[in-house]
């Protein structure tokens, strides 16, 4: 679908590099001439939102090294000093805590128009993989960011989940020990945190190349599920069209991240992050971060070490094995009645779980969590390969040319009878 | 890969069997040599993350006990790690000691881990995901642990929760009637 470069290129300078390096003409035939689906829908702008919150958290993370010192005795002091020192410190500490927030709200929100339209399915497996691969990375560097400031919960985060792989049977001790470079998360562990929270956006950045490229060799899926089948009727170039409603959302979008920043700059964040780490005292109640707060229920619903530990992870990395788990051939849910009652339902658990996750647990919080644990797995491992077997989806639309023409000649039909 | 080029060769050649080439010498002494080569540039990348020469020279912590009250538990910082010092009652020495060996997840006597009935030293992490437990709480009046509910007893032992050991116990002497030496 990529089809072949329309790049002509208008003077001689650049027809002598354009035959040296052909980047013109590249990037004219993925943003320019790129064929769009003509019927794609805000839902589609989020993929653009998240790759400008991936800049926009490099940019002020870089901004923030050239303050920031990774010693235990000094961490926490030099963000402070950020915040009340250095110019415009406060600005880019605040759009770099809120910019991870809204960097998944993005995710989030792309991820499950993914799952609602079918756009993980064939032949866009791969693509989806690469997404995956993306969301744990994104989780791996949001977590080691968050424990740079070295407050009580950046240390008590840091020493919860690292001892995750202690539940690994036999080398698990010796696992942590490695990974912490001592016998307790310290400056060692902070250090090393430092280094690896710099590199892996850098690594988001070329995977989310390879997910474009992906998505480019694929096209992109759209609300019928239906794959374009001509050209000229089915699609628009990407500029104007996808360019223009790209950056209106991303605007949109802005608001809101500036209305964080602004307005209420500390309500994510956890206030007991505002003291200094203690290793020998733990805050009352630990809690993550809101984007792992699912994931997090999950871990504490198990009553076993090991157990929750597969549980959690497993509950991410089922994903990747979604394509193949789906054994509906319609992509789109706007065409499956039941699957579209159960994806709002697997929403509602995912948000479930989300506040789950934020309470203390005990008593009536981990039944509940117990339930929707149970039900997170029963979605995905034999509601969705069932529904494939036994929904009957309705008739689809010949082409998106189609859909688009009936729905605008049903709008018709309305504003006549008016 | 090589046992195929042999093969190839064998055939082109149709006659006495498998005659290795030089090139067949070459290219397994190649690939002998990088697999040698990236085991001894991985294991240093991999080794320089474990705990260095100075965090392995663990100091020892010396604890002065004549000072901890009956019923009173001190903490102290040992490799990075908080230490319960716990002087207990005869109270808490009796339960500890009378509990039956079938109700523990973990089982261990109270014996085995004290060197002086009234002394207990463990070291202060949740053994499930590593929390400071809280000491004097819990059903068991021993320890419990805030972050995901493991309690423990006085002799801390696990009793219920998520933790699947007990309490770990750090190596210390006692240099006097009245002081260890933990490390
Ligand atoms: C840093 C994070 C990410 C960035 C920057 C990113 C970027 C993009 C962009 C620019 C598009 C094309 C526009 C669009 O369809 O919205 C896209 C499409 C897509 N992405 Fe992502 N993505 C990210 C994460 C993910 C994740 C975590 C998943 C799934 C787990 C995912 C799955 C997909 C799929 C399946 C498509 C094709 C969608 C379609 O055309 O319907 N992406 N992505
Ligand atoms: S860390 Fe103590 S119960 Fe989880």
């Amino acid at each position: 679908m990529t089809g072949h470069s329309t790049y002509v290129p208008k003077s001689a300078l650049a027809r002598w590099f354009e035959s040296r390096l052909p980047i013109m003409g590249l990037v004219h035939s993925s943003f320019i001439a790129y064929p769009t689906p003509k019927n794609l829908n805000y839902w589609w702008t989020f993929g653009g939102i998240a790759s400008f919150m991936l800049a926009a958290q490099i940019v002020t993370g870089v901004v923030l090294a050239m303050h920031y010192t990774p010693e235990v005795t000094m961490a926490f002091d030099s963000v402070e000093k950020i915040m009340r020192d250095v110019n415009f410190g406060w600005l880019m500490r605040y759009a770099h805590a809120n910019g991870a927030s809204m960097f998944f709200v993005a995710v989030y929100i792309h991820i499950f128009r993914s799952l609602y339209y079918g756009s993980y399915k064939a032949p866009r497996e791969v693509l989806w993989i690469l997404g995956v691969i993306i969301f744990l990375l994104m989780m791996a560097t949001a977590f080691m960011g968050y424990v740079l400031p070295w407050g009580q919960m950046s240390f008590w985060g840091a020493k919860v989940i690292t001892s995750l792989f202690s539940a690994i049977p036999f080398v698990g001790d010796a696992i942590t020990i490695w990974l912490w470079g001592g016998y307790s998360v310290d400056n060692p562990t902070l250090n090393r945190f430092y280094s690896l929270h710099y590199l892996l956006p850098f690594m988001i950045a070329g995977v989310v190349v390879l997910h474009v490229w992906a998505l480019h060799v694929s096209g992109q899926n759209n609300p019928t599920g239906v794959e374009v089948k001509s050209v000229p009727k089915d699609t628009v170039p990407f500029t104007p069209y996808a360019t223009v409603k790209d950056a209106f959302g991303m605007v949109c979008f802005f608001i809101l991240f500036a209305w964080f920043v602004f307005y209420v700059p500390g309500i994510l964040g956890d206030a007991d992050n505002y003291i200094r780490a203690n290793p020998l005292v733990t805050p009352a109640h630990i809690v993550p971060e809101w984007y792992f707060l699912p994931f997090y229920a999950i871990l504490r619903a198990i009553p076993s070490k090991l157990g929750g530990v597969i549980a959690m992870f497993s509950s991410i990395a089922i994903f990747l094995f979604l394509p193949w788990l789906d054994t509906s051939r319609v992509r789109s849910a706007r065409y499956r009645p039941v699957f579209k009652i159960f994806f709002w339902v697997f929403v509602a658990t995912g948000i479930g779980l989300g506040y789950l996750g934020s309470q203390p647990p005990e008593g009536g919080f981990v039944i509940a969590a117990r339930i929707l644990t149970a039900y997170y797995f029963l979605h995905l491992l034999v509601i969705i390969p069932l529904l494939g077997l036994f929904e009957r989806p309705r008739p689809l639309p010949a082409s998106i040319a189609d859909s688009v023409l009936a729905s605008r000649a049903s709008v018709g039909a309305r504003v006549a009878a008016e | 890969m090589a046992a195929n080029s042999v093969t190839a060769h064998s055939v082109a050649t149709g006659a006495t069997g498998p005659e290795p080439t030089r090139r067949d010498f070459l290219y397994i002494a190649t690939g002998a040599a990088a697999v040698v080569a990236t085991g001894a540039t991985i294991w240093p990348l991999i080794s320089q993350m474990s705990p260095d020469a100075s965090t392995l020279a663990l100091a020892s912590t010396e604890v002065d006990l004549s000072g901890i009250a009956e019923g009173q538990i001190l903490t102290v910082k040992w490799r990075g790690n908080p230490v319960f010092v716990r002087h207990r009652t005869p109270k808490e020495i009796k339960e500890a000691e009378d509990t039956p060996l079938s109700q523990l997840p973990d089982p261990a006597t109270d014996q085995s881990r004290v060197k002086k009935p009234e002394w207990l030293v463990v070291i202060g992490v949740c053994t499930h995901l590593g929390c400071v437990p809280l000491g004097h709480q819990g059903p068991y009046d021993g320890w419990f642990c805030p972050c995901h509910g493991s309690v423990y007893d006085t002799s801390g032992r696990i009793r219920q929760g998520p933790a699947p050991r007990n309490l770990d116990l750090p190596s210390y002497k006692f240099t006097s009637d009245t002081k260890i030496l933990i490390g």
